[in-house]
């Protein structure tokens, strides 16, 4: 078995880091069909608490009630919120996936920032999370039945709120997300290692793996 | 898992309790909480006190094994209670406007299917409801529906279970009074109201002295339209009987499938007058020593209807005395004397008929009826009616006691039979095929004495084809010095007795304050599928169907139209903690006003109220529903209109204000 895989890679080295490239950009196409972060809300009156899922594209769970309950303090309703990213994100993700693969049929050493708006993407997706939260906690109208200090719900673990528990948790889809990540990173790396291995025109074995064939290649 | 084991400990602390109030109390157990004995010794709490509210203890949180549906009595509603812990969930109204449901108070649904019931017109809000019956599939509960009659003005009510609410109501056409209904053919195929006292068909005048020839009795068999969970009249058929007062009824089943059993009293036809010197009807309706077990074959009725033999009266079929009396639909046996219940034990081979005036309950066997019957050995009462001889059907009979009137059945071939006149439940051995532990068939058990004058007694499952064996409860009609006096209308007694054991066990007093509750059927709890919230916002709880008219959030808004030279308003609203859209109503006296309000919510439990003072409105929004109200604004004036549930802390804020112009 690992012979063929070792004679394959003997063919062609940079079969490595483009497996792991094109992986990483399914991976994170699959990941829109998951959930990417949940909120769940526990109170008294809610035997098994609510739920909020969030998803790349669209939110999911308890979000009327969840809706209802803020509009105590004021908080806007939470589809308004990022409503160009939610837009914006399954083209970002094709299109970043889309780089991830095109980086799969290239060698060139530039070609390597193509990796980068995929491996950020998670990160990006915190970021613009926590912005959310931010101005949805500090954004409060000034006419609400219930006035609050402004405040920032927890982006990730626990907060608490009047009588309500907060916990955030990030779920299934970022973490493919974050794997894709990881997966690109792993890619860039044996993309150098073959590059230099052929550059000093010898052989790199990694464990049983041979990524370039001994003698003469380039 | 901190409940179960909660209970765990609980139930061995409170055993250990019981087994040392056996040896005298004085011993303290361990692991007994001090306070738990300082409780049972305060109270004088017996050995049998501390397990009886063991056995009925259901923590919060979790639920009755059994729901109990009660009638009302002359409240004219339904009770739903749960069982064993005996605690009332809820009230639903039936014949009579209920305001928490927000029944009959404004809104347009529960108003039409009030009206239905109404009585050439006339409008009739109250009813003396006697006997729930709940659908059957092949002689098992589904717990789909839920039917109920009203005994004093002969109608039938649809009750959905899906949400508990009532959807239709049916005026006999043709009857003044009813007591045999309601109850179901073993797959529902009709629900069948029974007459009551004879009169003539279709609420004619006729005088007394021409009681034989104009006075009938009728029994009425409404088939029931599963889909649309509805009565459907057009498929009803009447069977139109003699002059006794028919009474209770039960329909066959298994072996004596297709066919029902009704019994009668007053085959004197006695026609009362104390204030001319005649018997009075208490005197004069018992006097016979036999009056007729009524038997009819109802798979042959449909025959008839289909082969046309029958006349339409009032809108409804009816199959002639002479015709069911000709065509062997209609038969007689004599039964003793004055009988109250009728019921067919589960699997259909007997027939038990309760004596009242006779210590007897008297066993019929189907199988020897259909015997007599195939031999033509008979002879016709007075209207040409089959009158089969006692000595060819009956099976057994068992002496019970005084007043022996309504019985049930349980798992191990045993019935239970109220006993008015000795206020007990007698405990009898069946025999035939119910008799497979070699105990004595036909014979009285066991009797346990109940807390007063007992009437109907309802089983776990207990009229089914499997009853479970498990509870029967006693629906006393005297309560007298059982419960702390509420002044001279004393509450009624429903007590739980435990059967499952050697020995029946009263294990719980139930007052109830509503009425004077008749007859109940008791279902095992899992098989009620009742909705949560309705399915989908807008949803119309008459039609059991999204209401055109439902408010959607953003679409709320109030039109005003000129409809036949008068101002119509429409006002579309929605409900949702904590307020109402719009918030503001303003429009001129004389104005028409159709009125819908959607309670836009979907967490369980988030019912809206909507009043209206000083125009007797008041609805229940259940989240999700959809209700219509409409009426002539008629006085001018300020009308604060605000939500009855206590919805939020803002629940107070949640109002608004109908200003009528001068
Ligand atoms: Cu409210």
């Amino acid at each position: 078995m690992m012979e063929r895989v070792n004679t394959w890679l003997r063919e062609d080295p940079f079969r490595l880091p483009r497996a792991f490239f094109i992986g990483a950009s399914w991976l994170l196409l699959l990941s829109l069909l998951f959930p990417y972060w949940r909120m769940t809300l526990q109170a008294p009156q809610y035997p098994g608490g609510l739920r909020v899922d969030v998803y790349v594209t669209h939110l999911a769970g308890d979000v009327s009630e969840v809706d209802n309950l803020n509009h105590y303090i004021g908080m806007k309703k939470l589809h308004e919120a990022a409503q160009v990213e939610r837009f914006l994100a399954p083209l970002a993700i094709g299109a970043a996936a889309l780089l991830g693969e095109a980086l799969a049929f290239t060698r060139r050493r530039w070609a390597a920032v193509l990796a980068l708006p995929a491996m950020l993407f998670p990160f990006i997706f915190l970021a613009d999370m926590y912005y959310w939260l931010y101005r949805y906690g500090h954004d409060l109208d000034p006419n609400a039945p219930l006035r609050l200090p402004p405040f920032t719900p927890p982006l990730l673990g626990t907060g608490v709120v009047g009588q309500f528990r907060t916990v955030a948790e990030l779920q299934l889809g970022f973490w493919m997300a974050l794997a894709a990540s990881f997966l690109i990173a792993l890619g860039l790396h044996f993309r150098r290692v073959v590059r230099t291995a052929l550059e000093r025109r010898q052989a790199v074995r990694l464990g049983p793996l041979t990524l370039v064939p001994e003698g003469a290649r380039g | 898992m901190m409940h179960g084991k909660a209970k765990g400990v609980i139930l061995g602390v409170l055993m250990a309790l019981v087994a040392a109030c056996a040896r005298g109390g004085a011993t303290p157990v361990a692991g007994l909480p001090a306070e738990a004995q300082t409780v049972i010794r305060e109270r004088g709490l017996s050995p049998e006190d501390v397990v009886a509210a063991l056995r009925t203890y259901v923590p919060g949180g979790k639920y009755d094994e059994y729901v109990m549906f009660a009638s009302g009595g002359h409240s004219g509603q339904v009770l739903v209670i749960g069982i064993p812990s005996m605690r009332l969930l809820k009230v639903i109204g039936v014949f009579t406007p209920e305001p928490w449901q927000g029944y009959g108070f404004g809104e347009k649904g529960t108003l039409e299917v009030l009206a239905e019931g109404f009585a050439r017109g006339k409008p009739i809000l109250w009813g003396d409801t006697h006997h729930p019956a709940l659908s059957e599939t092949e002689g098992e509960y589904d717990g789909q529906f839920l039917f109920i009659n009203d005994k004093a003005n002969a109608r039938l009510a649809v009750i959905d279970l899906r949400d508990f609410e009532t959807k239709q109501i049916v005026k006999n056409p043709n009857a003044i009074s009813d007591h045999g209904g309601g109850f179901v053919t073993p797959n529902t195929e009709y629900v069948v109201e029974g007459p009551q006292y004879a009169a003539p068909i279709g609420w004619e005048y006729a005088p007394l002295d021409q009681y034989k020839d104009k006075y009938r009795g009728l029994l009425t068999f409404w088939a029931f339209d599963r889909q649309k969970g509805r009565v459907d009249p057009d498929r009803s058929f009447q069977i139109e009987l003699p002059p006794y007062w028919q009474d209770l009824c039960d329909a066959g089943k298994k072996v004596s499938y297709g066919w029902v059993f009704c019994n009668s009293i007053n085959t004197e036809m006695a026609t009362g007058g104390i204030e001319e010197g005649n018997p009075p009807f208490e005197a004069g309706t018992a006097k016979n020593e036999m009056d007729y077990l009524h038997i009819i074959n109802w798979k042959k009725a449909e025959e008839l209807i289909r082969a046309g033999k029958y006349e339409v009266i009032n809108g409804i079929k009816v199959i002639r005395l002479q015709t069911a009396a000709q065509e062997g639909v209609l038969f007689f046996a004599p039964e003793p004397k004055s009988p109250h219940g009728v019921d067919v034990a589960p699997g259909g081979e007997y027939i038990v008929v309760g004596g009242k005036l006779d210590p007897h309950v008297t066993v019929y066997s189907f199988e020897k009826i259909q015997k007599a019957i195939a031999a033509g050995n008979f002879e016709r009462d007075p209207f040409g009616v089959p009158v089969l001889k006692f000595e060819d059907v009956k099976e057994a009979q068992v002496e019970l006691g005084l007043g022996p009137l309504h019985t049930v059945f349980d798992d191990k071939g045993y019935a239970y039979t109220s006993l008015f006149l000795d206020s007990a439940v007698a405990r009898w051995s069946l025999g035939g095929p119910y008799r497979k532990d070699g105990a004595e068939p036909w014979k009285l058990v066991e009797k346990l004495p109940v807390h007063y004058n007992i009437g109907h007694i309802a089983a776990t499952e207990g009229d089914t084809v499997s009853p479970d064996g498990k509870y029967v409860v006693a629906l006393n009609k005297w309560s007298v010095d059982r419960f702390q006096p509420v002044g001279p209308l004393h509450p009624q007694n429903f007590q739980l007795i435990d059967i499952s054991g050697g020995k029946m066990r009263l294990l719980y007093d139930m007052p109830i304050g509503i009425g004077e509750p008749h007859y109940a059927q008791i279902i095992k709890a899992d098989k009620l599928k009742p909705f949560l919230v309705y399915p989908e916002i807008g949803w119309n709880a008459v039609k059991m169907a999204k209401d055109p008219n439902a408010t959607e959030a953003g679409r709320e808004r109030v039109e005003v139209r000129e409809e036949g030279g008068r101002r119509v308003v429409e006002i579309w609203m929605t409900a949702v903690r904590s307020h109402f859209k719009p918030e503001r109503v303003k429009i001129r006296k004389g104005d028409h006003v159709i009125w819908h309000i959607t309670n836009i919510e979907r967490a369980r439990d988030a019912t809206h109220g909507f009043a209206l003072g000083g125009y007797n409105i008041n609805l229940s929004l259940e989240p999700g529903e959809t209700a219509t109200i409409e009426f002539d604004a008629d006085q001018s004036g300020t009308f604060p209109f605000y939500c009855t549930e206590f919805c939020s802390a803002l629940h107070l804020e949640m109002m608004g204000y109908f200003l009528v112009e001068p």
